[in-house]
């Protein structure tokens, strides 16, 4: 029961180590980069190198800190970037919804397949995983054009006289997202419903209930840490995403990573991408934080 | 069997032999935060024993081992081998080897290997792991199998194979973590045996860590019976049957009948104690001391001392009316379930010596008695 | 079960979806017209080009060079935080540990991009270092995101391993070091190297974090593809994309092929070693059938 402590124990030397790299790694290229952040989203833009101001001066020994709140209340007072936040946290809400629709049914379906295909399906679901987003989100704007493929075939069978426009429009967005994060949905849910004992369905069934009544009473409320880990997976990184918007979004999409991207690298205002950046985390702290305490629940399981 | 009755003849004889001490455990207590796992334990195992801590889960039992192999470190109190104090050493600068209830074999390596691990920690020279090693195989009859890896064996040949790795060493005590655990139940009592056997060829010293009665009593010389953190009681296994010291002690090993009782006479060489559960009063053959404001007393039987028959005993003490209220038949012997009039169920082993002999059934009047010196009258 | 159920449909649907856009682009890759949308015949002239393409081809050099360095590094520290985060139970801070290795899996790669970027451009100023930022810079940025993934891949291994094998491995002798050495990692290793193609695809794969962190003249391969591919699809880019698709699924099957052996293997071990076992039961078994009284007496 308290095993892992005395091994733990065991090493007083190497304990240190084996926490301190890690950790340290970690708390310099993960945790004080935000404080950094932090910090800089209270500075000023200036022409200079780095072009911010610095918000603290040292100063006939006195500790000068200037909190500047200008760059927040310049986010607050344009709606271009309330309706980004808005429209990234509803792009982000709908795709996880349709990835979780589409993810589920094959995440059952694989879990429940032959030990042989469930490895051959795996890698099917990872490898699009192995290849590069960039590459995926590309071949879709060959598809989704007005000249591509899909507008061919719809015009070749007679379902539409002019081609539609997809490309550079929400809805091709909302094709590439489900498309890129799908994966991360189906593997969490299936590393879940594996698990499953099989014969509490067939209690369940023993018991008088009907087979969709069993999926509804026990296998989705069993499921529940591995639903939540995949809309996690999906949500958090789709508020901020970047690629997809800007290559297969048009003018009508709003979403925040790529107005960020904007602002750091066109208008080169760091402090407002700073701020930027600042109020998307605390958007998104309490789904990070839920995520992390189920992670933390799934690592520590038998721990 | 020859091995099993040796294992009982050196119970008898042991008191003997000059005992030497090998382990010294000092008011040892282990806690885990608040949870106190093993509380106050002091206890002393001899050199060449086999020594049982049997108990339930939660008892503490396998704390103290884990304690005796350094994976916890107790909170307090220290621990002596051969006189020396290896409280705070570490598991791998102890001489002590611990077969664990997994087995727990590398996956990764062969049944060589597996052997080999420990001596290759030793920095033995190659040629001498071989020999040692080729020694281990044939102690437990696994030679033909050293090239195999742990999963193609089945489990009492992993059982071997972790036996023959945690004595390559020659450590100077051997624990067993629930050695029979992982086995099923006609492999175990064959398995047994043969571990004795191996353990006595070898000589060495060993703490076996049990929750199986039968096993402990099979295989320890001495048996230690812990119930939440401590130590219940320390003795051979016809002690701890025969004369337990504690309710605790004589309900978890094997079943027992329990009348309370006040002691209405106590002299030198008699007492008397009346039960409400009983018509007569239980004769107890020797002196009970009891203090003068508390009378209270439980007199423990064992089933198979409970003997009953369909005519009223002739005695004075020790006998009550009753009907049979139930019958297990078990093969070998049954079990009668005797009702008392007072309401109190009983009971009674009847070992089936015949194959279809006449016997009271259900509703039958009987008569429970047992002779002056079958049970146990217990302060606590 | 039932042969045919939603559930199943609608995982081949999903493949479908998955797999049909890939495919598509594979063939286009051969297409011999300059208009991508017009099928001009097979050609293999837009693989032929890429090797001209020096500046794609120094990217693509780069980017597996990053990948290298990053699946090392990422093993290596997601191993450390893996076992730190299975075996240490308690120490101060494990909560925020916990929290830092797992957080990188959804932290919004423009945040990670952008701070990293402030970090080492206020370290630039502070202490002078990194001087200038390139390969090591975004190597730094991958491998901390990749230590994440491999930690969740490396601990949940760690977690199914019988403890008690690393006590005997102590418990006989080997020092905490050496069991983690001897032991530990030989039983871990399919999922380090997991972790380590994990990473190393993931580091291949960034375009974003890369974005942020490099210099000039450090440009990897998805910032060359991305770059052409804002303004449009090209062949150049169908041929290079193809690339990447083939030896991903070159690897993935190479993969299947070795795991699967592996398991037949096992399986069949242990089928071999059950038979021996019951085989030995079988020739008891008539002995003690042959005298039925014997039997009778015993039962």
């Amino acid at each position: 029961m308290n095993i892992s402590r005395s091994i733990s124990r065991r090493m007083p030397k190497g304990r240190h180590f084996v926490i301190g790299v890690p950790f340290v790694w970690l708390f310099m290229f993960f945790l004080l980069p935000f404080i950094i952040v932090l910090k800089i989203s209270f500075a000023e833009a200036d022409v200079a190198i780095p072009p911010y101001t610095e918000i603290y001066a040292w100063a006939e020994q006195q500790l000068s800190i200037v909190i500047n709140l200008s760059n927040y209340i310049f986010l607050s007072e344009d709606d271009l970037y309330l309706a980004a936040y808005l429209g990234s946290l509803q792009m982000a809400f709908f795709s996880t919804l349709l990835c979780l629709l589409i993810g589920y049914p094959m995440a059952y379906a694989i879990a429940r397949a032959d030990k042989d295909m469930q490895m051959v399906f795996l890698l099917l679901i990872m490898m699009p995983t192995w290849t590069a987003i960039l590459i995926r989100v590309y071949a879709w704007m060959g598809i989704l054009s007005s000249n591509g493929l899909l507008n061919s075939f719809l015009l070749s069978i007679g379902l539409i006289d002019d081609p539609i426009r997809i490309l550079n429009t929400n809805v091709a967005v909302y094709i590439g997202i489900v498309y890129s994060y799908l994966p991360f949905m189906v593997l969490p849910l299936y590393a879940n419903l594996v698990k499953h004992d099989q014969s509490l369905l067939e209690a369940a069934a023993d018991l008088g209930s009907s087979t969709y009544n069993s999926f509804w009473k026990i296998t989705v409320p069993l499921s529940k840490n591995g639903i939540i880990a995949g809309c996690m997976l999906v949500f958090i990184p789709v508020v901020g995403e970047f690629v997809i918007p800007e290559l297969l979004g048009g003018p009508e999409t709003l979403m925040i990573g790529k107005v960020l991207w904007q602002e750091f690298f066109n208008n080169r205002d760091w402090p407002v991408a700073s701020a930027l950046a600042v109020v998307m985390l605390a958007i998104l702290i309490i789904p990070i934080i839920l995520f992390n305490r189920n992670q933390a629940k799934e690592m520590e399981g038998r721990a | 069997m020859s091995v099993a009755s040796s294992t009982y003849k050196k119970v008898l004889e042991g008191d003997q032999q000059p005992k030497e001490v090998l382990v010294k455990i000092e008011r040892v207590t282990k806690k885990f935060d608040e949870a106190v796992a093993v509380d106050d334990v002091s206890l002393t195992i001899n050199k060449g024993e086999i020594f049982a801590l049997l108990g339930g889960s939660g008892s503490g039992k396998s704390t103290l081992l884990r304690m005796l192999a350094g994976f916890e470190r107790p909170t307090d109190g220290r621990i002596f081998l051969d006189g020396v104090d290896i409280t705070d050493m570490p598991p791998y600068e102890r001489p002590i080897n611990m077969m664990f209830q997994s087995y727990a074999l590398f996956p990764h390596m062969s049944v060589a290997d597996n052997i080999a691990f420990g001596l290759k920690q030793d920095k033995m020279p190659r040629a001498e792991i071989e020999v040692r090693v080729e020694e281990m195989l044939k102690l437990v009859q696994m030679t033909e199998y050293a090239r195999r890896k742990p999963h193609q064996l089945s489990g009492g040949q992993r059982q071997r194979v972790a036996l023959a790795r945690s004595l390559a060493k020659s450590p100077k005590l051997l624990l067993l973590d629930e050695p029979m655990g992982a086995l099923d139940k006609k492999l175990r009592s064959q398995m047994q045996l043969e571990l004795v056997e191996i353990i006595e060829r070898v000589g060495v010293t060993c703490v076996m860590v049990t929750h199986d009665q039968e096993e402990a009593m099979t295989m320890a010389q001495r048996v230690a019976i812990m119930h939440q953190g401590w130590i219940a009681q320390i003795g051979s296994p016809v002690d701890i049957y025969e004369t337990p010291t504690s309710r605790l002690v004589c309900e978890f090993v094997g079943s027992v009948n329990l009348f309370e009782g006040q002691v209405v006479e106590d002299a030198e060489g008699h007492a008397l104690i009346d039960s409400p559960d009983l018509e007569r009063n239980i004769f107890v053959g020797h002196g009970v001391s009891t203090s003068v404001q508390d009378k209270s007393i439980t007199y423990a039987i064992r089933p198979e001392k409970l003997l009953f028959t369909t005519e009223k005993p002739a005695g004075e003490h020790n006998w009550s009316r009753g009907t049979v209220y139930d019958i297990a038949y078990l093969g070998g012997h049954s079990v009668f379930h005797v009702e008392l009039p007072s309401g109190k169920i009983v009971q009674s082993f009847v070992a089936n010596a015949e194959r279809r002999g006449a016997r009271p059934t259900w509703d039958d009047e009987v008569y429970v008695w047992w002779e002056d010196d079958s049970g146990v009258a217990l302060r606590s | 079960m039932r042969g045919f159920s939603f559930s199943r449909l609608m995982l081949w649907v999903g493949f479908a979806f998955i797999y049909l856009p890939m495919l598509i682009l594979v063939i286009y890759s051969f297409n011999g017209s300059r208009l991508v949308t017009v099928w001009g015949g097979w050609s293999v002239k837009w693989y032929v080009g890429l090797l001209d393409n020096t500046q794609l081809m120094n990217a693509v050099m780069r980017s597996l060079e990053i990948a290298c360095y990053t699946a090392i590094a990422a093993v290596i520290l997601g191993t450390l935080a893996a076992f730190v985060l299975t075996r240490v139970t308690r120490f101060k801070g494990r909560t925020m540990f916990g929290g830092l290795v797992t957080a990188p899996l959804v932290m919004p790669e423009v945040i990670t991009g952008l701070s990293l970027l402030l970090l080492f451009v206020a370290m630039a100023q502070l202490i002078g270092w990194p001087a200038e930022r390139g390969i090591l810079t975004i190597w730094i940025a991958h491998t901390t995101f990749c230590t994440a993934y491999v930690s969740v891949v490396v601990s949940s291994r760690l977690r199914e391993l019988d403890l008690s094998i690393e006590e005997a491995a102590m418990d006989l002798g080997a020092k905490p070091l050496k069991v983690f050495f001897l032991i530990t990692i030989p039983m871990i290793a399919p999922s380090l190297a997991a972790g380590g193609m994990m990473s190393f695809a993931l580091s291949l794969d960034d375009l974003v974090l890369a974005s942020f962190v490099s210099g000039p003249g450090s440009t990897t391969l998805p910032m060359e593809v991305f770059s052409a591919v804002r303004l449009g699809v090209k062949p150049e880019i169908n041929a290079i994309a193809s690339l990447i698709l083939l030896s991903v699924s070159l690897m993935t099957f190479i993969i299947w092929f070795f795991a699967r052996r592996a398991e037949h293997r096992r399986k069949k071990a242990i089928q071999q070693a059950m038979e021996e076992t019951t085989g030995i039961r079988e020739q008891q078994g008539p002995d003690s059938r042959r005298d039925p009284s014997q039997v009778h007496a015993t039962a």
